[in-house]
């Protein structure tokens, strides 16, 4: 028992030790709950410290516990491992932050952040997880933390979206289990290996290993929002403001996305996949995602529901840079994980802190509200940008190497997918921009609360400064050393065993 | 060897102390209560050492004597049966006290220790007894008592005694079959019979006439009718013990059965048709528990989807492989689907203690109200819907690998179509459990201890898929089928 195996394990449990003994701590008990939670979450943050450096001295990280002869649970610490355990890790300090304040006077909060725990435990297992066994593990329990913050106020609405939500992911579930279950059935228990595992296997039916992929990404599908297994994304918008934060920038969109880059690259190996000819079918689904997500994003008014589709379109651009053949559209799948959760937590902060202090959900609400909040309207403007692609932002890089991706795989549609999306995410998010910051109020804000000295409480206005200012420095130090691209770059060339 | 003989003994002395001495009946059921759980895992740990045990009673020889045997199937049974046992124990300790100060309510409190200890010393005699005619004789004792227990509630009689004569006539049914085997064999003891078993027609006739009154007595669909409204009108703690472990008691038998005397003879055909029947289970049952209007109706009609599950081993059982994972994966589903029920419905009743009735449309506020039960119910339903990382998906799991192993994917059609109609009944509850209401406390605020036990024993069953390595190590002494084998990867 080394560091090796405990680190996997530690990290796993500095936020489900605290989500669980905050289920039982009393409503009132307001400050030992704010201590537990970011406690929690700074001792997370230093752990994902101690597993960078060790990772890239070369430890091998590697939690294996056996539920059973030949069912093991792993959690291990690979390089597309850590991209997104950091990820997870860093965003859920700051939607803690954020949630705090959000939820100052709400009732449950005990619930509500037992819950949150569970769901950012949930997604850490996925990141790490070391075969589908455990992934599917730690998806399936994702979908149960996440119900009950979906339906948190109870409402009518809540209790619809939530409905629908459970639904789609609950099917989605079953046939992601059937897929996996499948998989072992006929080839045995399969650790997750860098290039892929399937494809020195000659002795398996291609038929079969061509349904059990239609399987899993149809059931990982569910969650990425792939068109048209999308429906439940803009229902789940009733929830509150951080848990859609959290929800669309790394919970369970992107664990849907990150199963799908798993199973292409670490089950089925990118290589194999496109022997199957099955990465054209993927690439096409995406590219529809893509285009008819910012479609619909064009026509809605509700600033949360614009978000909405705007990621049913902006996470598909993971499953396309995984789609085309060759390590440079990779690199731009798989950086755009990161990217876009910057990007799209900032703009879902920012919607929750115009709800919050002036009261305004629509698009058409928002005349001159950059000059009552210029900080918020201020990230707000840097993610809209990034969605957009200018440089030097985040989701410019993304684009940039999905592109050249296309080009080299001679994919040139591509090409023109890229293009019609920017230009559709300038036409949904540049109105706003303009909105916000060129016209002027008119009337009364529907419902305006004041808190003193800064714009809105301090814990809602920090959280979207400090991601709005990453998304852009991730942009504008992309080629410096331990970026997140350098780090796609990595992954990317040992997928392709480089 | 010891505790062989106490497991049964002691719950049989705590009955009659607890039928002679009302007043001390409290506390002599909860002693013998911790005493059997000790009892239990200790047995379990010397069993987990590697050595299947063996007692003759009186010092008498099978076939003459009465002999007991405990393997690793026996000590899960056992240890299940003192876990709900226990937790069912604590829980009626505020139901039943509730129930005396309450004029309304006839329930008696003064039947239910008796009776539940009774039943408990049955049911271990059936899970350690090595005897056909015994089987006979436990099965027969743990369907009065569990007559007399449902018979507690006075709205449950009519209930009840249709629960006795469908319960007479299954045993009827098994004891022709024990004298037809007694007749060929001369002996009922089951490790003579398997020894001596031919493929004949008298030895079908015996299989066919045994198996038919234990599916009876599991409520396996069509045969389930009796179930749902003994079950559901029974007082809580005895709705935990009827869905957690009585039927699960008669699939016992079964297993050991077909297993046992009856495993030359089983054709596959017998084995299809009993997976037709389960698989009509798990749909018919899901859709009657999606449609019930009443929370305990509910928890009972999902009893009957969830006894389908363990009847989709017979027909894979016939390959060796696939018949050994599916036969830990069916030994796994019923201990986390009783510990997991056993939870529900205690749940349940704290519901309708509060709440003074339990229709699911109605359920607004148990989430402000009963957050711990709300949560025990949102537990217990994870592991009935087979969702990681509990009980029900490591032994679900298992079962799909046995189905796609040998090849039988429609029985994995089943299994997950059955596993999206779980979550279907078991959300409709939770959403209307988590909606808020404006009103008052509740009228009945349900004593701690009843909420605490409803939450251990569904926390138990997620435990039993986070924990499960060692258990399946016990349950692997003495297996018949072999050691659990999963596919390797071919290197």
């Amino acid at each position: 028992m080394t560091v090796g195996f405990w680190l996997p394990l530690a990290i796993l449990l500095s936020s489900l030790l605290p989500g669980i003994l905050i289920f039982f701590l009393d409503e009132s008990k307001h400050r030992l709950r704010t201590i537990l939670n970011l406690g929690g979450a700074s001792l997370k943050l230093v752990l994902i410290g101690l597993l960078i450096w060790g990772v890239f001295n070369e430890i091998e990280y590697e939690t294996r516990l056996t539920l059973a002869p030949g069912m093991d649970l792993v959690l291990h610490a690979d390089a597309l491992s850590v991209l997104f355990v950091t990820l997870s890790t860093g965003l859920w300090f700051v939607t803690t932050l954020y949630a705090i304040g959000y939820l100052e006077d709400a009732p449950h909060r005990s619930r509500f952040f037992g819950f949150f725990s569970l769901c950012v435990s949930a997604t850490i297992g996925i990141a790490m997880a070391g075969n589908m066994l455990t992934f599917l593990f730690f998806y399936e329990l994702l979908t149960l933390s996440t119900y009950p913050l979906v339906v948190h106020r109870g409402t009518p609405e809540a209790l619809r979206g939530g409905r629908i939500y459970l639904t789609y992911t609950i099917i989605g579930g079953a046939a992601l289990l059937a897929g996996v279950a499948w998989l072992r059935a006929v080839a045995g228990p399969l650790d997750f290996t860098e290039t892929g595992i399937l494809a020195s296997r000659t002795d398996l039916d291609r038929t079969t290993l061509t349904a059990i992929f239609a399987l899993l990404i149809g059931g990982l599908g569910v969650k990425a929002a792939l068109v048209p297994l999308h429906g439940w994304l803009p229902q789940a918008m009733i929830a509150p403001a951080p848990v859609s934060a959290l929800l669309h920038a790394v919970a369970v969109v992107k664990a849907g996305a990150f199963g799908i880059v798993r199973v292409v690259y670490d089950v089925y190996g990118v290589e194999f996949t496109a022997e199957l000819n099955l990465l054209l079918p993927l690439a096409v689904i995406a590219s529809i995602t893509i285009v008819y997500g910012s479609v619909r994003a064009l026509f809605q008014d509700e600033l949360k529901k614009r978000l909405a589709y705007s990621t049913v379109s902006q996470v598909s651009y993971i499953a396309l840079g995984t789609a085309i053949l060759g390590p440079i559209a990779s690199i731009g799948g798989i950086v755009h994980l990161v990217h876009q959760g910057l990007m799209k937590i900032t703009l879902f902060f920012c919607a929750g802190n115009y709800a919050e202090t002036l009261g305004i959900h629509h698009i058409s609400e928002m005349r001159g509200v950059g000059h009552r909040m210029p900080w918020t309207t201020l990230a707000f403007t840097l993610g809209a940008l990034g969605m957009i692609g200018v440089p030097p932002m985040a989701g410019f890089i993304s684009k940039w190497y999905l592109g050249r991706g296309a080009l080299t795989a001679e994919m040139d549609w591509v090409l023109w997918v890229l293009v019609a999306s920017s230009l559709l995410n300038a036409a949904y998010f540049l109105p706003i921009v303009y909105k916000a910051w060129f016209h002027r109020q008119e009337g009364e804000w529907p419902q305006e609360r004041h808190f003193g000295r800064f714009e809105t409480h301090w814990m809602l206005l920090l959280p979207p400064v400090i991601t709005g200012i990453l998304a852009l420095l991730v942009g504008l130090f992309a080629a410096a050393p331990y970026s997140a691209l350098e780090w796609a770059r990595l992954i990317a060339f040992r997928e392709y065993g480089q | 060897m010891s505790q062989m003989a106490a497991l049964v003994l002691m719950p049989l002395f705590g009955a009659f102390i607890a039928f002679v001495l009302p007043r001390y009946a409290r506390i002599t059921g909860i002693t013998v209560a911790f005493i059997q759980l000790g009892l239990a895992l200790s047995l379990a740990t010397t069993i987990y050492a590697g050595e299947t045990l063996r007692l003759s009673a009186a010092g008498w020889d099978p076939p003459l004597g009465i002999g007991l045997y405990a393997d690793g199937l026996t000590a899960l049974f056992l240890c299940l049966t003192s876990v709900v046992g226990l937790g069912t124990s604590l829980h009626a300790i505020g139901y039943f006290k509730f129930d005396r100060n309450d004029s309304n309510h006839n329930t008696s409190a003064h039947g239910w220790w008796p009776l539940w200890l009774a039943l408990w010393a049955a049911l271990n005699a059936l899970f350690l007894t090595e005897d056909a005619f015994n089987l006979y004789v436990t099965l027969e004792l743990i369907g009065l008592a569990a007559v007399a227990l449902v018979a507690l509630e006075a709205h449950a009689v009519a209930a009840a005694t249709r629960y006795l004569l469908v319960g007479l006539l299954g045993s009827m049914f098994y004891l022709l079959g024990v004298g037809l085997l007694y007749a060929l064999h001369g002996t009922v003891d089951m490790k003579a019979l398997s020894a001596g078993m031919q493929p004949e027609p008298a030895a079908w006739m015996a299989m066919a006439l045994m198996t038919a009154g234990l599916l009876l007595k599991t409520a396996l669909f069509p045969l389930h009718f009796w179930l749902p409204p003994a079950h559901a009108n029974a007082p809580a703690p005895v709705s935990a013990i009827l869905s957690a472990l009585v039927v699960k008691a008669a699939f016992y038998a079964l297993l050991r059965l077909w297993l046992g005397p009856f495993e030359p003879l089983a054709a596959d055909l017998a084995g299809q048709l009993i997976g037709i029947l389960g698989a009509a289970a798990i749909i018919w049952g899901s859709v009657q528990a999606f449609m019930a209007p009443r929370l305990k109706l509910v928890v009972a009609y999902s009893t009957v989807a969830q006894i389908g599950y363990l009847f989709l081993w017979f027909p894979l059982a016939g390959s060796s492989i696939a018949g050994s994972i599916a036969w830990y994966g069916v030994v796994w589903l019923a201990l986390s689907h009783g510990l997991a029920k056993a939870g529900l419905f205690l749940a349940a009743g704290n519901i309708l203690h509060a709440s003074g009735h339990d229709r699911v449309t109605d359920l607004a506020g148990v989430g402000q109200h009963l957050p711990i039960t709300l949560f025990a119910v949102g537990i217990a339903c994870a592991s009935i819907m087979g969702l990681p990382p509990s009980g029900g998906f490591v032994g679900k799991w298992l079962l799909l690998n046995a189905a796609f192993v040998s090849g039988q994917w429609w029985w994995a059609v089943v299994m997950l179509l059955g596993g999206i109609m779980a979550a279907a009944y078991s959300f409709r509850v939770l959403l209307h459990a988590f909606r808020n209401k404006e009103s008052q406390l509740p009228q009945h605020r349900p004593h701690p201890v009843m909420e605490w036990s409803a939450l251990a024993l569904a926390v138990c069953a997620v435990l039993l898929g986070i924990l499960s390595a060692q258990p399946l190590a016990l349950l692997e002494v003495g297996a018949s089928v072999g050691e659990l084998a999963l596919t390797e990867a071919p290197k």
